[in-house]
């Protein structure tokens, strides 16, 4: 099989652009071996170092994520950002597991921003993404959490001048067994932070596990039904002034002329700073700042997308798509097998999306003469304090960040334009300031979910797929955010979950055609690159079921048998389901399968679609095989909420263009599923000792397909593009 | 300036008469529990009470209140309702990255306090003014009748 190597692609582009600087303060360095499935996996080594400001004495450290004081309370680093999906307590739970400390004892902070001491293992820098927070750090962060229970044993050993094999550790205490010894850590702290970190410590057996597999409560949650938890947007620095900033309506577009002397007389209103791009307002509240910038009175350069339309950038797309790309995959010789047979072609589409995370883009600064403090909420640490230094032009450790938790992230808090526009407004201000986008503003100036077009073809033969192309068309969000990974034409992420579909198709080719939307910034959305794989392959599998003759399921069962844990999730998500069972009319059921993070993700969906063309989700039954779950039900709750934010996208969700201008602006109309829209949700969780898969982004890449297929299942009719269109199911369109 | 009840505490603000409550709690009082979401009542992430009936701060001009008592997120823990709603919402771990749920504590305990036992209707009715980008909707749902049991 001839396919594209993507590790020592990735591995190299790592390489390049996060230089390997060596540091003194470095202890130790673990090798950590491949961690899961998923398309951006790469070897990896963390350095275990602690650095010095963080060796504080009377503080056993043995490595950066772990600190022990001589009181017994167990700090633990949080190299990655919480954003609802629990990994502030998955991750602890997998540091104190194989530290065996006591839960009680545990607390967690985030850590400062580090590539080199947090830098995500598959990704090399700080970065909450691509669903692997648990899948990158489960080895190293059991490594860990080992090697310091191998210290703080070695420790106790040597007070007791035994054997460090004849003690063990339980709920922060070491035990030597024979004689009845214990010791608890808070007084092992000063010898075993003396000791040499192991290199390679041993790690439990699954089978001794005591809190990973465990439904552990949350550690952030207490805080966010009281109103004590602060998120960026509650970052209220002594002295604080609040700005909001309006940057060109038309994507590219500069500032023109601005007359702000309606503006400087609102209440409140203390400046009126007007940057190359974009014009910001600063005043005693958000309220001024916000009735200050409606009274600017502003004429924009708008450049030249003045006129850019979501018709003009179909078209475009269409275009390129019919071209060839460049190939991702190939297995046999599709091109010969789809000549020789009955061909079977679709295209399918997807939008614009915005994320709209609850909390609006925020950011607040405070820019002195030779220092620089952020208050924020982000998915990539230390771009926060590297666009700051290089605003400010202080050095990076100048540079100090203090992260909160995030409102939502979904991918938006990967980008840091936010912060970029506070750092230049702080630099006019003597005081700190907090910059609020407003809702508008938000989903205006978002980096929108790609528009892609997936051409497909296929022949069938007894029953089965002999022959598929599949061409993805859209733009390339790697180039632009790590553009060395960009590598031979082929974004990485645009082809997951497409270069390696689950099935056995002997004759395969996928390819890659990039193409970039004029002026609309692109960028990663919850479910990445296998939220438009997994919708086009997944439909148009069932578009071969039917022109097979056969039950999706069935259809679907023939080809998976190198994949028995698909199969397996499959098998089960149909049972649950009654898969088969007879339905009331304008009902329908409907099939997704994926492996889509190194999850296996089977979902039924059904669905009554009414006469006008209202579709009502009932119910979604799905089965997941992630491997080994850390916290079972942060894992359910991740594919209940993953569902709906899909179902959201599918039914409602679309950005489109007019003049150069995003044409939605709130909730009234970006749609979001509300609570008397929600169908129940069944979620079963398969058994498994593989290890752990990624879950945060899934829920959102198998819900569109299951409905699609569904919605097929009771009109009849094939939706090939996103979100549904309801005029097309009551008949007054055609598709 | 205007006198304020809040959480049962007298506050005394400086504020124009048509700035929004959410704007006097969170940046002249500091109370930052309630949040901003949109700004045009779509969201429910700024719901508060006011006399027990839940509002949406971001579109309440201070100058309306009078004496009508404020009682934010702060300060619902205190009440009989409040304290059963966080409980529960804790015991069925409803919470994602939790900036609406603010808003959705305060509509469910609203909710509560006029309807002792809803059933599901009740619970459309009352909370789908509240989005959650999240999707913690069922466990929402669920969280209410654990409340409404408890």
């Amino acid at each position: 099989m001839d396919e594209l190597d993507i590790e020592p692609i990735v591995r190299e582009a790592v390489d390049a652009s996060v230089p390997e600087a060596p540091s003194a303060s470095r202890r130790a360095f673990l090798k950590a071996g491949a961690a899961a499935g998923g398309a951006i996996l790469l070897g990896f080594r963390i350095p275990f170092a602690t650095s010095a400001t963080e060796q504080a004495t009377g503080v056993f450290a043995p490595n950066a994520f772990i600190r022990i004081d001589a009181q017994g309370a167990i700090t633990l680093l949080m190299p990655q950002a919480e954003m609802g999906q629990g990994i502030y307590t998955a991750i602890a739970m997998i540091l104190a597991e194989e530290l065996d400390a006591k839960w009680e004892q545990v607390s967690v902070e985030a850590s400062p921003p580090s590539d080199k001491l947090y830098g995500n293992p598959i990704f090399q820098i700080q970065v909450t993404g691509n669903s692997n927070s648990v899948r990158a750090f489960w080895t190293p962060l059991r490594k860990a959490g080992a090697g310091g229970r191998a210290m703080l044993i070695e420790a106790a050993a040597r007070r007791w001048k035994v054997e460090p094999s004849s003690c063990s550790a339980a709920d922060g205490e070491v035990l030597h067994a024979a004689s009845g010894r214990k010791l608890a850590y808070a007084a092992l702290v000063g010898e075993a932070s003396a000791l040499t970190a192991p290199a390679d410590p041993p790690l439990k057996s699954p089978a001794d596990f005591k809190t990973i597999g465990k439904p552990v409560k949350r550690l952030d949650t207490p805080d966010k039904v009281n109103g004590k938890a602060l998120y960026g947007i509650d970052a209220m620095p002594p002295g604080v002034k609040f700005a909001t900033s309006a940057a060109c309506p038309v994507f590219g577009g500069k500032v023109g002329h601005v007359d702000d002397s309606k503006a400087k007389q609102v209440p409140g209103v203390r400046q009126v700073l007007v940057f190359d791009n974009f014009v910001a307002v600063v005043g005693d509240h958000m309220w001024a700042a916000k009735r200050g910038l409606a009274a600017l009175d502003i004429t924009w350069d708008e450049g030249e997308h003045a006129q850019l339309s979501s018709d003009a950038i179909w078209k475009q797309l269409r275009a390129a798509s019919e071209k060839d790309g460049v190939v991702a995959k190939t297995a046999g010789d599709a091109a010969k097998t789809l000549a020789a047979g009955t061909r079977i072609d679709a295209a399918y589409e997807v939008p614009f999306l915005a994320h709209a995370t609850m909390e609006p883009m925020n950011c607040t600064v405070h820019v002195r003469p030779d220092s620089c403090e952020v208050w924020v909420g982000t998915q990539v640490q230390t771009r926060v304090q590297a666009v700051a230094a290089k605003v400010t032009g202080l050095p990076p450790e100048k540079v100090t960040v203090h992260f909160h938790v995030l409102g939502g992230g979904f991918g938006r808090r990967l980008e840091v334009d936010y912060v970029e526009q506070a750092v230049k407004i702080a630099q006019k201000v003597d005081a700190p300031v907090k910059l609020v986008w407003t809702r508008e503003e938000d989903i205006q100036h978002d980096v929108y979910r790609p528009v892609y077009r997936d051409v497909l073809s296929a022949t069938l033969e007894n029953g089965r797929i002999s022959g598929w192309k599949y061409r993805i068309t859209g733009s390339a969000v790697i180039a632009r955010w790590l553009p060395p990974a960009f590598q031979k034409g082929i974004d990485i992420d645009a082809i997951d979950s497409a270069a390696d579909i689950p099935y056995d198709i002997p004759n395969l080719l996928v390819e890659y055609q990039r193409d970039e939307p004029p002026g609309v910034p692109t960028g990663f959305w919850r479910g990445v690159g296998p939220n438009n794989n997994v919708f086009a392959v997944e439909s148009f599998i069932d578009e071969l079921a039917k022109k097979a003759g056969k039950d999706p399921v069935e259809f679907r069962r023939g080809m998976l048998a190198k994949e028995p844990r698909l199969l397996a999730a499959m098998e089960l998500a149909a049972s649950k389901a009654g898969w088969g069972s007879a339905l009331p009319e304008r009902h329908g059921r409907g099939i997704g399968v994926q492996v889509a993070f190194g999850s296996y993700i089977a979902t039924v969906a059904e669905v009554e679609v009414g006469k006008n063309g209202d579709v009502r989700v009932h119910h979604l039954v799905c089965a997941v095989d992630t491997g080994i779950v850390v916290n079972p039900d942060t894992v359910i709750a991740q594919l209940q909420g993953g569902l709906i934010f899909g179902l959201t996208a599918a039914l409602y969700g679309e950005i489109t263009i007019d003049k150069g201008r995003v044409q939605q602006s709130n909730f009234h109309d970006y749609r979001v599923l509300r609570i008397d829209e929600v169908p129940k949700i069944e979620v079963h969780l398969v058994q498994s000792g593989e290890a752990p898969g990624g879950i945060g982004e899934t829920g959102t890449t198998a819900a569109p397909p299951a409905l699609g297929n569904a919605i097929f299942a009771a009109t009849g009719i094939r939706l090939r593009r996103l979100p549904i269109d309801r005029d097309v199911l009551a008949g007054r369109k055609t598709v | 300036m205007f006198a304020l009840t809040i959480n049962g505490q007298s506050h005394s603000v400086d504020a124009p008469a048509d700035m929004p409550l959410l704007w006097v709690l969170r940046d002249l009082i500091g109370l930052t529990g309630t949040k901003f979401g949109c700004g045009i009542a779509q969201c429910g992430a700024c719901t508060v009470h006011l006399d027990g009936a839940p509002v949406r701060s971001c579109l309440l001009p201070v100058g309306s209140i009078g004496e009508r008592a404020i009682t934010t997120v702060e300060g619902i823990g205190s009440t009989a309702v409040g304290a059963k709603v966080q409980k529960a919402w804790l015991e069925l771990e409803v919470v994602q990255c939790g900036y609406c749920q603010s808003g959705q504590v305060m509509s469910a305990v609203a909710l509560l306090q006029t309807h002792p036992k809803p059933d599901d209707a009740d619970i459309d009715a009352a909370m789908a003014g509240n989005i959650c980008r999240c999707g913690t909707y069922l466990r929402i749902r669920d969280a209410i009748k654990h409340a409404a049991e408890a």
